[in-house]
């Protein structure tokens, strides 16, 4: 058995929810981004977001950790209701690590400052400690010899890898990326998502919005897809792909499959 | 089977590019235009430098006791040497004045300690800021250890020029930092107490906030519960700075991608954490040349506190004019001016762009 049947077997007998939307309204003034999400995810589920531009993906993952506020309806992350009390969002986001776009890593310290930064002072971890767990991290995502460098001096593809190991640091409960790959040159692509396929395989909870296909489909446990702030369909990815049960997304995986 | 792709191998380039000639082909001859502005220049430096040297240096009079003495036809230093020691403590008493070298000395000790590799960089930062004011209080105003106490009123000169700026300088700074950050918080009574408190001390001079200090203050308070006047003043000049201080730094957190915002927020870090350890030491960086732009006409703009009766560096050169023995001597009052002022501001210019290649970061590859 493979780790990654290991891990769904322990999904299907687990069963509980970690992350839920009821009703989820948002607007940037006028601007409906998101209508009426309803949505659950489990514990260890992998949940790829797919989507055209401008149809609310990203807002939609990043009001799990609350970057950004929804106005209606309620988001209920690991059981601790998301609101204006700064103490529920700190202490969710202590649990749920992100991994950005555009790395957005802070370019005045060095890689390994970086990945201890939080671990000193949000988890309260002595200073050794936290370097050494770093370093272990650094190492899953092959790239520990760069540690004592400044993030403008490694490549896109490097970059991205370490704000992946800098959430892993918080030894976070779930992993949000949003577009990881996006911002990257095609030869780099790949070392990124293989590093998310290997975290994928140890039973992270992780939510991605990305529109690599492929890794989709070897990965995800249930693809969602959005069109103007609603989500049109969410399936395995089989059923997904080979299954499509409405015309929007036909469309949209004909445009971005078959070209 | 497939062909190895190597990289061409790079060429030095060619002798015409490198080398004083070709520096100077490049810089000074590379057109007609430049040609032609290049003589000129040479020819308004032959013009201008000769005459000075000849008066500052070749036929001026180092010593004597008035203006009278100065008879060769050049700058007459003899001013300045006799006057000193006024110019550099104002009326500190003389057999007194060990003190403030003392207090010199011991800062640029203190400061000389951060090349030391072994001491803890935050434990001296904090003898600095904390302890090293105490002491340098007492030893310019005495009363203790049984030093001779000095009124204030008698600090002047260059020491007070320092004294007023380097404090200024230190105050303003974290003052300017808060009100910057309070300008752009979302708490509504933060950000419109900066707002009021920025943009009130923004649109009045220097001058009226000394005068305010010196003179209107002390009718507003009770009898008996008058606090110092240089103090007043200090106060006055460190609210001035930090206004302009709040909006450079304003600038620099404007420059910060929105993402570096973020990422420190979906850490966990509280809004303190994420603005010490991750906005503010990038944005400062970012703004250093406003900064020191800040603290160079701060430095300059203590000599407004003549305004209020106290004589700080060009203040004393200003009354030693007036000395009738010595009538005659501006120029060569102001031109001492000039070059004390230059070497303090040049330092800083240098100083600042020392520290930003420092801490720049950003791009360099190995």
């Amino acid at each position: 058995m493979t780790n990654t049947n290991m891990a769904r077997a322990q999904l299907e007998q687990g069963e509980s929810t970690i992350i839920e939307f009821n009703d989820v309204n948002k607007w940037y003034g006028d601007f409906h981004v998101l209508k009426n999400i309803n949505f659950s995810i489990k514990k260890g589920e992998r949940i790829v977001v797919c989507g055209p531009s401008g149809s609310g993906k990203s807002t939609m993952i990043r009001c799990i950790n609350r970057l950004e506020e929804h106005q209606k309806g309620s988001i209920l992350v690991d059981g601790i209701e998301m609101n204006n009390n700064l103490k529920n969002i700190e202490a969710i986001r202590k649990d749920v690590g992100m991994v950005f776009q555009h790395f957005n890593l802070f370019p005045h310290l060095t890689i390994l400052e970086n990945l201890t930064l939080a671990p000193i002072w949000v988890r309260k971890m002595p200073k050794k400690e936290a370097e050494e767990m770093a370093m272990h991290y650094l190492e899953r995502v092959k790239i520990a010899n760069q540690a004592l460098k400044y993030p403008g001096q490694l490549s896109g593809g490097q970059q991205q890898r370490v704000a992946i190991a800098r959430g892993l640091c918080m030894q976070p409960r779930i992993m949000l990326f949003d577009e990881p790959t996006s911002a990257l040159d095609p030869e780099m692509i790949k070392e990124v998502l293989d590093t998310m396929i290997q975290l994928a395989e140890e039973g992270m909870t992780m939510v991605c919005v990305t529109h690599e296909m492929g890794f989709a489909k070897t990965v995800a446990d249930r693809v969602v897809f959005m069109d103007a702030g609603e989500i049109v369909e969410a399936n395995e990815p089989h059923e997904f792909f080979d299954n499509p049960q409405h015309d929007r997304t036909q469309m949209f995986l004909s445009q971005i499959l078959n070209h | 089977m497939a062909i190895e792709f190597k990289p061409s191998p790079s060429l030095p380039p060619p002798s015409t590019a490198v080398g004083p000639v070709a520096w100077l082909r490049q810089n000074l001859f590379s057109s007609p235009l430049n040609v032609f502005l290049t003589l000129f220049s040479i020819y308004i430096i032959y013009l201008i430098v000769p005459p000075i040297i000849e008066w500052g240096i070749i036929n001026a009079t180092w010593e004597g006791a008035s203006k009278a003495e100065c008879t060769a036809g050049g700058a007459c230093w003899a001013f300045i040497n006799v006057y000193f020691e006024q110019f550099m403590y104002g009326l500190y008493p003389s057999e007194e004045t060990w003190r403030i070298n003392l207090a010199v000395i011991l800062i640029v000790l203190l400061v000389g300690m951060f090349a030391i590799k072994a001491i803890n960089k935050l434990f001296l930062s904090l003898t600095i800021l904390l302890i090293y004011p105490v002491v340098a209080y007492f030893l310019f105003a005495g009363g203790v250890f049984g030093l001779e106490v000095v009124e204030t009123s008698r600090w002047g000169g260059l020491f007070l020029t320092v004294l007023l700026g380097v404090v200024g300088i230190v105050a303003s700074f974290p003052l300017g930092a808060l009100l910057a950050l309070g300008r752009r918080s979302n708490m509504p009574v933060a950000k419109s107490v900066s707002l009021v408190f920025i943009e009130t001390i923004r649109a009045v001079p220097l001058i009226t906030i000394l005068f305010m200090a010196s003179v209107m203050i002390p009718l507003f308070l009770p009898e008996g519960l008058n606090f110092n006047k240089l103090l007043r003043v200090l106060i006055g000049i460190t609210l001035f700075s930090s206004a302009y201080m709040a909006e450079v730094i304003r600038g620099g957190l404007q420059a910060i991608p929105k993402g570096q915002y973020e990422a420190a927020d979906a850490m966990g870090l509280t809004y303190w954490q994420s603005m010490v350890l991750v906005i503010l030491p990038q944005a400062l960086k970012l703004v250093i040349p406003g900064i020191v732009n800040s603290f160079i006409s701060l430095f300059k703009d203590t000599t407004l506190v003549y305004i209020v009766g106290m004589f700080d560096f060009l203040g004393r050169i200003q009354a030693a004019n007036h000395d009738t023995n010595w009538l005659g001597t501006t120029v060569e009052g102001y031109a001492f001016a000039a070059f004390v002022y230059w070497i303090f501001c040049f330092g800083m210019s240098r100083y600042s762009m020392a520290l930003e290649r420092k801490l720049d970061t950003g791009h360099k590859r190995n």
